[in-house]
């Protein structure tokens, strides 16, 4: 064979593999549209986020595959908390910010120009317990839950959980109550679903990164989700806590299921997470009006109507500035790099969710983040097509 | 001729550079304190002294924010820990540098100080795993058993509270007390204890002098273990319970300031709240000056009185 046909038949092989590659993506969903505007990225250089924790590892994992897409694009995301992602964001000296609770009115005025809320991944938090004798399956309901976080309910054979539980050997125990000692955005959405179910709750303690708990007679607190289930493990038995859906699949812990507002028992999965999301979506706001009022567990705690819906169902979300000329630095091409990496993320980057445990955006959120994106400008003209 | 001014030059130069570097130390501490106010004024305006004194810290409804039991909790663990650990560190100064044959003191002291290598997270991660199951199923339930009528040792015990904090911090700053104050002792002159051993003095009554004439040193030595003390932050975080209340027992679970900052300032949202938490770092800041300034006066006076009457 002769040097040129050689040549000839690398081109070809090499424009048929980059034709599959893109035309597939591998996902088996053909997805022009996002290849198109991965493709049309004309930057080199670093893109820098700043924020909540809690999607840290599905945002390193975006950054990594996204490199391996666009090599000259290096998306760095540092997890500092949700608290110091919002105040770099409103300082200007990151490029997005990322936060678990949505940004609170009085923050998004706060900015120096329109912010945009995007939801970027769905994550659930379960109620986990060290119970010996006892797996994973013990029904509760948030009003119950509160009551145990008020040291109302302080035994482990209260009639109250017996009643959810018949034909379970509850132990006549004190129940050990488990919460975090670092601020957090489990902490916000737990509080929040106690809040939502429990008018004692909602009076007496209310909702936050974190609060002031009562003080049960037996109570521990640990950092982080690995610190709460440190609380949780045999050495600690009669215990109850509240971690991250993926961490307690992840560590084996043992869960509960939660009896619903519409009177189900619905289990803890990717799909009950996503019900909630659905019975949620209809009610979202566009991105750049405010979301501060936006939240799952409140529009699904007391929804009778959401059969299928696990009610401690939360978004973690990405902040950027509508028009991103605002931020020091910007440039037209590092601008439009930044968006085709937040379109890919909502797009092809939630395929890794699941494998990292995280629930992926349902389409009618997807709507939602690509109706954003479109009103993403730079000096005023838009920067997707 | 030439030399000499060569020689002031370099003297004066010296004296710049050295003043310079003070100059930016001193810097620093003003730049910090400032900030530290700066960061601190709205939750000063919105609290006053009650935030002193104040017992509630509610983030979440009511937006009131109070640090005693914080500040309760900062002075009882390092009081704790300097209890345990000064009159252990200074034993074993006194080992190393007067009663050790000489071929174990090196390995002695290096293991010592590997001791102060350690990353306090490793301290709290053997504190949670190691620590507090033993202390809770074998030392505290003997120590109740014995002591337990008085307040200071009732109650639940869980392994996780301000005495197991304080013992961690204890076997923290031993290694610092140990080796600042053994190089202290090794510098005193041989003279002194020949003088000793020539007018008839014991052993004993021969280290008692060197301790003595090595007060200062010694109240360095202390100081800086007070200081890691009362900063600490990891490894208390992860032992102490963090639970926001004064406890009135050693057994139960406390907070102290470092830990507070450390766990909420991250996720902190709303600027009441984060200037309340910033309130807290200079509440630590003024207290960690007071406290090493009452304590060095104290031990100070201590150490002169014990000195007069040995003296006699």
């Amino acid at each position: 064979m002769s040097a040129v046909g050689i040549v000839v038949m690398i081109v070809v092989i090499a424009a048929a593999g980059y034709v599959l590659l893109y035309s597939g993506g591998g996902s088996g969903k053909p997805n022009t549209s996002t290849s198109a505007i991965v493709q049309a990225i004309n930057y080199t250089g670093a893109i820098q986020g700043a924020g909540a924790t809690f999607p840290q590892p599905f945002y390193s994992n975006l950054s990594a595959q996204f490199n391996i897409l666009v090599p000259g694009v290096q998306v760095n995301y540092n997890g500092i908390g949700s608290g110091g992602g919002i105040k770099a964001f409103t300082n200007l000296t990151i490029d997005f910010g990322a936060s678990d609770a949505p940004m609170t009115d009085a923050q998004w005025q706060a900015v120096p120009s329109l912010a945009v809320h995007m939801p970027m991944v769905i994550g659930g938090i379960v109620a986990a317990y060290s119970l010996p004798g006892v797996n994973t399956g013990l029904v509760f309901t948030g009003d119950l839950l509160a009551k145990i976080y008020l040291g109302q309910v302080y035994s482990w054979n209260d009639p109250a959980i017996q009643a959810l539980n018949p034909g379970v050997t509850l132990p006549n125990h004190n129940i050990t109550v488990v919460h975090r000692s670092d601020g957090s955005g489990t902490t916000f959405a737990w509080t929040q679903y106690l809040s939502a179910s429990n008018a004692n709750w909602a009076s007496q303690v209310g909702s936050s990164t974190s609060v002031n708990w009562p003080l049960t007679s037996s109570s521990g607190a640990g950092s982080g989700n690995a610190g709460v289930a440190a609380l949780l493990d045999s050495n600690h038995p009669y215990s109850i806590g509240y971690v991250e859906y993926t961490y307690a699949t992840l560590n084996n812990l043992a869960y509960g299921y939660v009896k619903n507002a519409a009177g189900t028992v619905v289990q803890p999965t990717v799909d009950s997470f996503s019900a909630a999301v659905a019975a949620a979506a209809s009610v979202l706001p566009r991105g750049n009006q405010t979301w501060s009022q936006v939240s799952i567990i409140n529009a699904v705690a007391n929804n009778a109507t959401a059969a299928t819906a696990y009610p401690v169902t939360t978004f973690t979300y990405i902040l950027v500035y509508q028009d991103l000329s605002t931020v020091p630095g910007m440039t037209q091409t590092k601008a439009y790099a930044l968006v085709a990496f937040l379109w890919w993320a909502t797009h092809d980057g939630q395929l890794y969710a699941p494998q990292l445990h995280y629930v992926p955006l349902s389409s009618n959120v997807v709507t939602v983040d690509e109706a954003t994106l479109h009103t993403i400008t730079f000096d005023g003209k838009a920067l997707l097509p | 001729m030439k030399a000499r001014n060569q020689g002031i030059t370099r003297d004066s130069i010296f004296r710049v550079l050295v003043t310079i570097a003070a100059a930016i130390t001193l810097l620093l501490i003003a730049a910090i304190v400032y900030e530290l106010y700066n960061g601190s004024t709205a939750s000063i305006k919105a609290f006053g002294l009650s935030f002193i004194v104040g017992t509630v810290w509610d983030p979440a409804l009511k937006n009131v924010f109070g640090a005693l039991p914080l500040i309760w909790g900062t002075l009882v663990t390092s009081a704790i820990a300097l209890i345990l650990a000064v009159p252990l560190s200074i034993g074993i100064g006194i080992l190393l540098s007067e009663f050790a044959p000489r071929v174990v003191r090196f390995p002695f002291s290096l293991l010592v100080e590997l001791l102060a290598a350690i990353p306090s997270v490793i301290y709290g991660l053997w504190g949670i795993f190691v620590l507090a199951p033993t202390l809770r199923s074998s030392v505290y339930p003997a120590i109740q058993g014995i002591l337990g009528f008085l307040p200071l040792f009732s109650g639940e015990v869980t392994g996780f509270g301000v005495l197991t904090a304080g013992i961690v911090l204890a076997i923290m700053i031993i290694p610092t007390i140990t080796a600042v104050s053994r190089e202290v002792f090794n510098s005193v002159p041989n003279t002194q204890r020949e003088a000793f051993f020539a007018i008839g003095a014991t052993r004993w009554e021969t280290a008692k002098h060197i301790v003595s004439y090595a007060r200062s040193g010694v109240i360095g030595a202390i100081m800086l273990g007070l200081g890691r003390a009362i900063g600490e932050t990891m490894a208390v975080t992860m032992v102490i319970g963090n639970r926001f209340e004064i406890p009135s027992s050693l057994f139960q679970a406390g907070y102290t300031m470092s830990a507070l900052i450390a766990n909420e300032f991250n996720e902190a949202n709303g600027a009441l709240y984060v200037s309340s938490i910033v309130e807290v770092g200079l509440v630590l800041f003024v207290i960690t000056l007071l406290v090493s300034a009452v304590a060095r006066a104290l031990v100070w006076r201590s150490l002169r009185m014990y000195k007069g009457a040995s003296m006699e």
